[in-house]
């Protein structure tokens, strides 16, 4: 199985770990990552609010080279990087706008590249692999959480329940764990202000964190760099908003099941989290 | 050679003004075919009919043509006067002389030769008349109700007080339909089963009613005064007959888990049962999904404890066939279940309940006897939420529109919960107070005021459940869009009305349109609300739109009234402007090829297939023929028919030719 | 184009009896004026209206025609306007393509409430086929064909 991959900024930067860890799952699920050459920045939260045919044109330049490049499928882990090339994708559908980014990139643009998540891909390519080659059964009481570019907007990404997301959740049963019931599945953690507003992502991540250990949860399950990075970073932040301060790690999707495959931990990038993860 | 005869209206100075009359009359005279041309002053005055009368018979004419005012004003008037002189009616037309030609113009020649000129087009128009007779439909004096909610109830004790039988068919065991599941009614919280159970039980003893419970309707065949009915009765596996409703049987079934239909799912049932206490009829059928014996083949306690050998276990479906005259549909409405809503926990927080469950919690006849109390643990709320718009209004979730009763019975329900929980907290979420009706303001304003219902103007965005509490996350849009949190004990969601379920496949039986959300459609939305577009199918209630009790009731009195009419003449008269298909001798038969394209154009579903068969039976062709009942006379089918077949009587190819020509060929 | 002052042209309206011929009934009663050359012809809806009757009219002589009924939605059968309206659309491009000067055709909906749109509508039209001049084009087609035979020879 071969399939197109567009890694984005954070996984080479702050989210080394997830780069890691989907690089080693997929390894170990036999699916071949081919990396989309001279690949840019997808223009993530910033370019749309500030430029429309900017943040148009610097998504379609990136699918613009994987057509070139022969790809039909690119996986993207990055939830705002899969957010805003479909979105792309669906704004370009216009003639005009198309028009007008085609002038921009001088580039031929087609629109027909399937974008999927890692989750998707999961779903679609290891689903069968995942099943029979659980060594170390993931034996734990867990919060899946989705985040809001996973999800939304509906219309437009056309994938799992919105409001309560059941795709990440699957995964983890089937590799033995147990999943939450619990109320942030699709909260914002604060995502962009990460940088410019430490206080409200303490405040946003803190209540996410909070309900999930409230319910007991052992760690919570992440297929977003930002909100891992809200989660696990920023944890002393958080912790200084809440009354019992709180130990769960944030791991994503591809950690935990790289780790019920037996892929070790160095591998998976699991040495590189702020929460020190022991599971 | 035509006889045509011509008078020309004066209509005092309204036409004299402007254009000279005298000079029309005197060119119309000489034209080829008219035997008779005069002007007078008032043509519609008794005088001026007796001119034309006087003329039919004495120059013995065979077309007259009025030029007076428009003949959407006294075209009925010169057709009498000229049936009376023994000329077919529709030998009669009008020349538009006022409205259209001395009113908008000024005086001149020009007016004058306009005037000349629309009487030229009926004269020729008049030569290629002929004659018709009205249409006659017998009418069958029986109404079919469908539906035994308060809608159905009331048009079929309407209908049945002017006389006249009806045949009320209801899918359930009982009558009474949502009315007999609420507590207390707005604006005046007097309870429901009070002023209803009266009336159902009316039904039932009425001797004009018949009723049939357990049954829907199977197929509709007719038209208007003309239907056949055919209608499956369900197979109860009581026999109704013997039965004395004693109810043993429901005592001692095994059976006692079944999601009670009546509680809207908060109580149980058994599995032979009686919807509820004041059934009618009271009397109990078997559910045969639920059943031990129909599951299983084994149990049979009802037959034993059966005193009187009642239960019937081979019993069948059967199908009947009525003949009615005239159908009303009251199907009603359902409400969308809390699953529908994945942001308020997708149905799976047992304390979060539709309307009409916490209808059921506030019934005295209600699982908890009339006390508020949660289904998860049967605690007494303390707080409690109530979100109107629950999927009404709302676009995303398909249903754009206002589901019209919600406003008023969320205003109802905090009512009732402050009532019956003294120390209790309710807060309603709502969009906007739709309290349009009389003394429904005041109802809402008592509500906010007196029992101190703490509305809030925002939308809930989310309810999950922590600690067995509901966290119901909100904004307060009039409070500069605050973030509101409350920990709910329950949760009350004024969830969307939609139509009922198999609303689309009844309409599709009985050919009556509906609208994008299944409702039926009435034939036309301000002036005939009852009606619907197939002649003599009318609606009663919610099943055309969300509405409350009042207008239910309202609505249903009036397609009563619709049926009445229809049933006050033994016969139904109808203009005959309605569309024919040729037929010639054999061995053409007709020029119709049957292509069936005026079948694709009708809107009234009055095309019919017509087997030309041999003197052996075989067939020969098939054509189309146009069901004159059913007819209403667009023509539609003749601009579609493609070999001139059909055509429309009084306006038909020849006769719109001619006038056109008329006005081309000087 | 040379506006002719003395040409009167000759204009037939085809209209439904629900609404449009209602709401000239309405410009009457309202003694609203407009110019003498329009004749209606009444049917009962537009649904009714044979397009072939407008190529007849053009090729006896009128020099223009005007089509009008119920509103969308308004109609007294439900839906016969928006056959019209479909058959207008297709048999508008197809005159087109025939070469039919189909600015000669004024299509419109105007309601039974409408009594100064049809005064509005009958001057306008007029104003604009008397621009236009006397179809003479039409004029000259008919005559041939007529005068040729030329649905004898075929």
């Amino acid at each position: 199985m071969k399939i197109g991959f567009y890694p984005g900024c954070s996984l080479t930067g702050s989210s080394r770990e997830y780069n890691e860890s989907v690089v080693a799952l997929a390894k170990a699920l036999d699916i071949e990552l081919v990396e989309i050459k001279d690949w840019n920045c997808c223009g993530a939260t910033a370019a749309h609010v500030m430029n429309e045919e900017l943040s148009l044109s610097l998504p379609a330049r990136i699918m613009a080279m994987a057509e070139e490049q022969g790809l039909t499928e690119v996986v993207v882990p990055c939830a705002a990087c899969y957010n805003r090339l479909k979105v792309t994708q669906h704004e370009l559908e216009d003639e005009n706008k198309r028009t007008r980014v085609i002038e921009i990139l001088k580039l031929p643009y087609r629109g027909d590249l399937k974008i999927i998540n890692v989750l998707q891909m999961l779903e679609a390519y290891g689903a069968e692999n995942i099943k029979t080659r659980v060594t170390r059964p993931f034996a734990h009481k867990v919060a899946c959480y989705y985040g809001c570019l996973l999800v939304r907007p509906h219309s437009i990404l056309k994938f799992d329940r919105v409001e309560d997301p059941q795709s990440m959740d699957t995964l983890i049963k089937g590799i033995g764990g147990t999943t939450l019931d619990w109320a942030f599945k699709t909260e914002c953690c604060g995502a962009g202000f990460s940088v410019s507003r430490t206080d409200l992502v303490a405040k946003l991540s803190g209540n996410i964190l909070k309900d999930a250990a409230d319910r007991s949860a052992e760690a919570v399950i992440v297929a977003c760099p930002l909100c891992q990075s809200n989660l696990d970073m920023r944890r002393g932040a958080i912790n200084k908003t809440l009354k019992n301060p709180i130990d769960i790690p944030v791991i994503y999707i591809t950690q935990a099941i790289g780790l019920a495959l037996g892929i070790g931990a160095k591998e998976l990038g699991l040495k590189r989290h702020f929460v020190t993860v022991e599971l | 050679m035509s006889k045509i005869g011509v008078f020309i209206c004066h209509c005092g100075e309204n036409i004299s003004a402007t254009v000279d009359v005298e000079r029309v009359a005197r060119e119309i005279g000489g034209m080829e075919g008219v035997a008779h041309a005069i002007d007078y002053k008032y043509m519609c005055s008794d005088p001026g009919q007796t001119f034309i009368k006087e003329a039919v018979k004495k120059y013995g004419l065979d077309g007259v043509v009025v030029g007076a005012c428009s003949p959407r004003m006294h075209e009925p008037t010169f057709r009498r006067a000229c049936a009376e002189a023994g000329l077919n009616p529709y030998l009669c037309e009008m020349a538009n002389l006022r409205e259209h030609c001395s009113w908008v113009h000024e005086k001149s020649e020009e007016t004058t030769e306009k005037a000349i000129d629309l009487v030229k087009m009926m004269v020729e128009k008049v030569k290629k008349n002929k004659p018709l007779d009205s249409i006659k439909v017998p009418v069958t004096k029986r109404a079919l109700v469908i539906g035994g909610g308060i809608a159905g109830i009331q048009a079929s004790l309407d209908i049945a007080n002017t006389g006249h039988k009806v045949i009320l068919v209801e899918r359930d065991p009982s009558i009474g339909g949502h009315m007999s599941q609420l507590s207390e009614t707005f604006p005046t919280l007097d309870c429901s089963q009070c002023i209803l159970t009266p009336r159902m039980v009316e039904v039932a003893q009425h001797p004009n009613i018949k009723l049939y419970t357990y049954a829907e309707l199977e197929s509709l065949e007719g038209f208007i005064g003309n239907f056949k009915a055919k209608i499956r009765l369900k197979a109860k596996s009581v026999n109704y007959s013997t039965c004395t409703g004693c109810g043993a049987c429901i005592q001692k079934c095994p059976v006692k888990k079944i999601p009670s239909e009546f509680n809207a799912g908060l109580g149980t049932r058994t599995a032979i049962y009686v919807p509820f206490p004041q059934a009618v009829p009271n009397k109990p059928v078997i559910d045969r999904v639920n059943c031990n014996y129909y599951k299983r083949g084994a149990c049979k306690i009802c037959e034993k404890t059966c005193q009187v050998g009642s239960i019937e276990w081979d019993k069948e479906d059967e199908i009947i066939t009525e003949e009615v005259g005239a159908v009303v549909l009251a199907t009603g409405f359902d409400v969308k279940g809390t699953d529908f809503f994945p942001e308020y926990g997708y149905g799976q927080y047992k304390d979060v309940l539709t309307g009409l469950q916490f209808e059921r919690l506030a019934s005295a006849s209600g699982p908890t006897f009339g006390e508020i109390r949660r289904p998860s643990d049967g605690a007494i709320p303390k707080k409690i939420v109530f979100i109107a718009c629950a999927g009404s209004r709302d676009p995303a979730k398909g249903i754009p529109y206002c589901s019209k009763i919600c406003c008023m019975y969320t205003a109802k329900h905090a009512m009732l919960y402050q009532h019956k929980v003294h120390d209790g907290e309710s807060t309603v979420f709502y969009m906007d107070i739709r309290a349009g009706g009389k003394n429904y303001e005041e109802f809402v304003r008592r509500a906010i005021e007196e029992d101190t219902v703490n509305y809030v103007r925002g939308r809930v965005a989310r309810v999950y459940e922590k600690n067995g509490k509901l966290i119901v996350k909100g904004v307060d849009t009039l409070l500069g869009g605050e973030q509101v949190e409350i920990e709910a004990d329950m949760v009350v969601l004024a969830t969307a009305g939609v139509a009922n379920c198999g609303s689309e496949q009844l309409a599709q039986k009985l050919h009556v349109s509906y609208d994008p959300y299944h409702f039926f459609a009435e034939a036309h939305p301000k002036l005939k609300p009852v009606e619907t577009n197939t002649a003599g199918i009318f609606l009663a209630g919610a099943c055309q739109a969300p509405k409350d009790i009042p207008e239910t009731v309202g609505m249903a009195s009036g397609a009563a009234v619709k049926v009445a009419a229809l049933f006050s003449n033994d016969e139904l008269v109808r203009e005959p402007v309605v569309a024919v298909v040729n037929r010639l001798a054999p061995p053409l038969y007709s020029t119709c090829v049957g292509c069936f394209m005026c079948e694709t154009a009708c809107p009234y579903n009055a095309i019919e297939h017509e087997e030309i068969k041999g003197r052996d039976g075989s067939l020969i062709r098939t054509i189309a023929r146009v069901n004159q009942g059913l007819c209403q006379g667009c023509g539609t089918c003749v601009a579609f028919c493609r070999s001139k077949s059909i055509d429309i009587q009084g306006y038909t190819n020849e006769q719109v030719y001619a006038e056109v020509m008329s006005l081309l060929n000087d | 184009m040379s506006s002719n002052t003395d040409f009167e042209p000759k204009i037939i309206a085809f209209v439904c009896n629900w609404c449009t011929y209602a709401g000239a009934d309405l410009t009457g009663t309202s003694r609203l004026k407009y110019a003498t050359n329009v004749k209606i012809v009444r049917f009962p809806c537009t649904g009714r209206i044979d397009f072939l009757l407008l190529l007849k009219s053009f090729a006896q002589g009128a020099d223009g025609v005007i089509v009008s009924g119920c509103h969308p939605n308004d109609c007294h059968y439900t839906s016969g306007n928006f056959h019209a309206r479909r058959r207008w659309i297709a048999f508008r491009s197809i005159l087109d393509l025939m070469g039919v000067d189909i600015r000669r055709i004024q299509y419109s909906w105007v309601s039974a409430a409408e009594g100064s749109k049809w005064a509005d509508l009958v001057n306008n039209t007029v104003a604009d086929i008397r621009a236009l001049g006397p179809y003479a084009e039409y004029q000259k087609v008919a005559d041939y064909l007529e005068k040729e035979g030329y649905n004898e020879e075929a």
